[in-house]
């Protein structure tokens, strides 16, 4: 395999394993500051047992993201430094801002809200949750912006072969960056809610009856069954952006090889790029001018648009971009379900009541949020390919010449420290559950006190 | 007139990210790399003494490297190529270490042992990967097997050194039997340190005459005296601050040897500043060379120049809310 390929498989890689954690701890900053708050205005002790459970979540999920995420800012000087040499005057600021605006307050004001409880006035605990949360939320704000940019470049000139900004206000309110932001917001909040859930159902059918995980289940249902109506709606407003900057993505997603009116939405295919059709096609004929044009007669555009008259093909590869899409979908709306039947559920019957059947469908899906997470992200960066910054830049000028066994040797180092990793993150939470589970009954009149473990 | 030095300010702020780094993930890694000669109660005051200050820690390094990223993005691409491996080893170890702290408290409880040896174990490759690169960078770069042997030798310093400093942060943290222990470790540990400032300022010189000439030219030497002078009066402070202790632990300040070490790590890092600038990447590429379009820098410069104090004034706050002996690291 060429040093190209395998870097790219080592980005994906590398990225793929940053993004597991941000996504868990940007929105679970916000719910322990809810948690907190909650505790701060009832004196619930359950509400504080929940903080102090999740907590433990966010604390070992943040440090997989710090040192994942170290990796990924030295990837782009080992192995993309054709990156920053054509777009580091767009992309450099952009990330300056996010190490000094977003990492720095996070970093710092985690010890605080770690540790810190005993040592500082209730009230400064609270800031530093705050302000913890909005440093992470921060750190999502910059990356979306400048990973936006890369699919929507704006705001910009070339002045010999090299990217200067002309207009900071649009590279940062780029046209895409809005809709990603919302859309990846929203996925860490579901990725959270169904976090949360799940372990709780876990705990429910181990046997615990606390109010605590009551509280925690009811809490990642609800926050669930909130969230992903928008989500979808956001998704398709996002899908809609996309067409309008991007239509060779969309070509790509919808499986469609010609463009032209009454384009099915496609369930399954198999998409054979040397024969440029689509084999076992299953559809609902016209639905994918309906969704993307608001018209049965809608005219959709299709992949051959994107093939140069000598042959060059200017489209991403067609099946993973395909398949990821539906999986994410396919995510998605199993999350409509359940987390629906969940409260439909919930009300007729109480938490306690719910069915074990249900319940180790919510167990099972724990990690639902990942999985439509990457497959989104997927989606869109396989589909942005050959283009690393759409229109400017290839991915292939911007590969570092380092011999292919480098590249080889390191990736496979990574791959194997991140399946280990990943596994010992499940067993942990499992772990941390299991003991919830089997813990003693709070005492009624105070917060259980527990050491860091 | 900001505008003309736009890559001199950056280099500084770079020059002072990474001088921060060191001192501080210095002693964090260090504490680290003390694990195998410590009991299992005395490890957990260990981990106890460095918890809420590490991330803030690691972060000068993700701002150094940012730096380096933004302001030389030439330079960052040649020397990240360069150190492809090495890079890439103190990632892994940055990683193990990094991860280990959480999983040794919250794993099942059999695997403490197994995520205590990652902890040690990322400590090294990070210390040494660190040092092995300092090697090779102090040379320009260049892989032949006597560079190679060289870099070893640095790493071999460098993670003594930063087990040294461990080691005095360990006497500004801890009591009773680990206080004791850390005294010793100190004592153990400083003759790695003067080595490896030794070592550095001696090689620097012959890397290139240009180098050379900046040292030893009259009247320059004469300008720089003081550099060497102070340094060797830190040693002396370290050196016999640690005899007192060791004598009455509880009759003098347990913070001496660290500000003086911290002190020391300054000076040897100044020295160095000295010897490369006006290079980037040494005798290839200079900072006005390698540096980006001023007005990518000025917008960077703004939110440096607003937001670096503010860091500052919040890290502080955080090591003073944190201050005195450490106690159990507990969320409530
Ligand atoms: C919990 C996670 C999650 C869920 C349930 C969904 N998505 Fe999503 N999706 C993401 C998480 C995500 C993501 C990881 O956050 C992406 C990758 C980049 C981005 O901005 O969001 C994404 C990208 C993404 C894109 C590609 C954008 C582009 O072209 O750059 C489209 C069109 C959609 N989504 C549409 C949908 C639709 C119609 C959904 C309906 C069920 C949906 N998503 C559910
Ligand atoms: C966070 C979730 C993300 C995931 C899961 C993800 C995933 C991927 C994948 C799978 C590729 C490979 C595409 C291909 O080569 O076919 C890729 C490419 C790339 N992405 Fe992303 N990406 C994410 C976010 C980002 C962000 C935020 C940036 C930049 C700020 C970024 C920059 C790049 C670059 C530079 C490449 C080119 C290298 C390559 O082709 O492998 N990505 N990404
Ligand atoms: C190429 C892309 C990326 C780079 C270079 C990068 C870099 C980093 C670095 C260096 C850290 C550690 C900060 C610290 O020391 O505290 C970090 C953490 C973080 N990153 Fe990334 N990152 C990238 C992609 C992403 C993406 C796509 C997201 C989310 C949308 C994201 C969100 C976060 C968050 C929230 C944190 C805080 C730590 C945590 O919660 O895990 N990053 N990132």
């Amino acid at each position: 395999m060429d040093t190209f390929l395998l870097s790219r498989i080592q980005f994906a890689a590398n990225i793929s394993f940053h993004i597991l954690f941000p996504t868990i701890t940007i929105a679970l900053g916000w719910v322990l500051l809810f948690f907190k708050l909650r505790f701060n205005a009832t004196r619930d002790p359950a509400w504080m047992a929940a903080y102090m459970f999740w907590v433990k979540v966010f604390a070992l999920s943040f440090a997989l993201g710090v040192v994942s995420g170290i990796t990924m800012s030295f990837q782009f000087g080992t192995n993309w430094p054709g990156f920053m040499e054509k777009v580091g005057n767009v992309a450099g600021p952009l990330l300056a801002y996010e190490v000094l605006t977003a990492f720095f307050l996070e970093a710092a004001f985690l010890g605080i809200m770690l540790f810190g409880a005993s040592r500082v006035a209730p009230w400064v605990h609270t800031t530093a949750t705050f302000l913890v949360a909005l440093g992470t939320t921060m750190s999502a704000f910059w990356i979306i912006v400048l990973n936006s940019w890369m699919h929507t470049p704006a705001g910009y000139e070339l002045r010999e072969g090299v990217v200067h900004a002309t207009d900071w206000f649009a590279i940062v309110f780029n046209p895409s960056m809005p809709y990603r932001l919302v859309h990846m917001l929203l996925a860490s909040g579901l990725t959270v809610a169904f976090l949360i859930a799940g372990i709780s159902a876990l705990r429910h059918l181990w046997g615990e009856r606390s109010d605590e995980m009551r509280k925690s289940l009811r809490f990642g249902v609800t926050l669930g069954a909130l969230l992903i109506p928008i989500q979808i709606f956001a998704g398709d407003m996002h899908g809609l952006n996309t067409l309008e900057h991007q239509p060779q993505k969309v070509a790509a997603m919808e499986g469609n090889w010609e463009t032209g009116p009454r384009v099915p939405l496609l369930l399954f295919a198999l998409p054979d790029e040397e024969a440029r059709e689509n084999r076992f096609e299953i559809g609902i004929p016209a639905m994918a001018s309906v969704i993307l044009k608001h018209d049965p007669d809608g005219v959709v555009p299709g992949l051959n648009d994107f093939v140069a008259a000598d042959g060059t093909v200017m489209h991403p590869p067609v099946a993973p971009v395909f398949w990821s899409f539906r999986v994410m979908v396919g995510a998605g709306f199993a999350m409509l379900a359940l987390s629906w039947a969940g409260v439909v559920l919930m009300r007729r019957r109480g938490v306690d009541g719910l069915p074990r059947l249900y319940l180790g469908a919510l167990a099972g899906a724990t990690f639902i949020g990942w999985i439509a997470t990457l497959a989104g992200w997927y989606t869109t960066e396989i589909g942005r390919q050959p283009w690393l910054v759409q229109g400017v830049l290839t991915t292939r000028e911007a590969v570092a010449a380092v011999p292919s066994g480098m590249v080889l040797s390191t990736l496979v180092g990574y791959l194997v420290i991140y399946g280990a990793l990943i596994l010992a993150y499940m067993i942990t939470i499992t772990t941390l559950a299991g003991k919830a589970a089997k813990g003693q009954p709070l005492p009624a009149h105070r917060p259980q006190l527990s050491p860091a473990e | 007139m900001i505008y003309d030095n736009l890559p001199l300010i950056f280099a500084a702020l770079m020059g002072l990210s990474i001088l921060i780094y060191v001192i501080l993930d210095g002693f964090d890694l260090g504490v680290g790399l003390l694990f195998p000669f410590a009991n299992a109660g005395q490890r957990d005051q260990m981990v106890a003494s460095i918890g809420p200050f590490w991330d803030a820690n690691e972060t000068w390094l993700v701002l150094a490297v940012g730096i380096l990223l933004v302001a030389f993005p030439a330079a960052h691409g040649a020397i990240l190529t360069a150190l492809y491996l090495p890079v890439f080893i103190m990632l892994i170890g940055l990683i193990l270490r990094g991860v280990a702290f959480e999983f040794r408290t919250k794993a099942p409880k059999a695997q403490k042992p197994l995520w205590d040896s990652a902890f040690f174990a990322g400590s090294l490759l990070a210390s040494a990967s660190q040092g092995f690169m300092l090697g090779i960078y102090i040379l320009g770069l260049n892989f032949t097997a006597w560079h190679i042997g060289f870099a070893l030798l640095i790493g071999a310093l460098l993670t003594i050194a930063y087990s040294f400093i461990g080691a005095v942060w360990l006497i500004g943290k801890s009591e009773g039997a680990l206080l004791a222990r850390a005294i010793t470790w100190a004592r153990g540990g400083i003759w790695g340190a003067v080595l490896g400032l030794g070592a550095v300022s001696l090689a620097t010189p012959f890397v290139s005459e240009r180098i050379a000439d900046k040292w030893l030219a009259w009247p320059q030497a004469a300008y720089l005296a003081p550099l060497p002078i102070a340094s060797a009066a830190l040693m002396a402070v370290i050196y016999l601050s640690l005899r007192r202790l060791c004598v009455a632990p509880d009759a003098h300040s347990h913070w001496t040897p660290f500000f003086a070490t911290s002190a020391l790590f300054a000076l040897g890092f100044g020295g160095m500043a000295y010897s490369f600038y006006p290079y980037i990447v040494p005798e290839k590429l200079t900072i006005d060379q390698a540096a980006s379009a001023p007005e990518s820098l000025i917008i960077i410069l703004w939110g440096v120049a607003i937001v670096l104090p503010i860091i500052i004034a919040y890290s502080a706050l955080s090591y003073v809310i944190f201050r005195g002996k450490s106690r159990g690291l507990r969320y409530d």
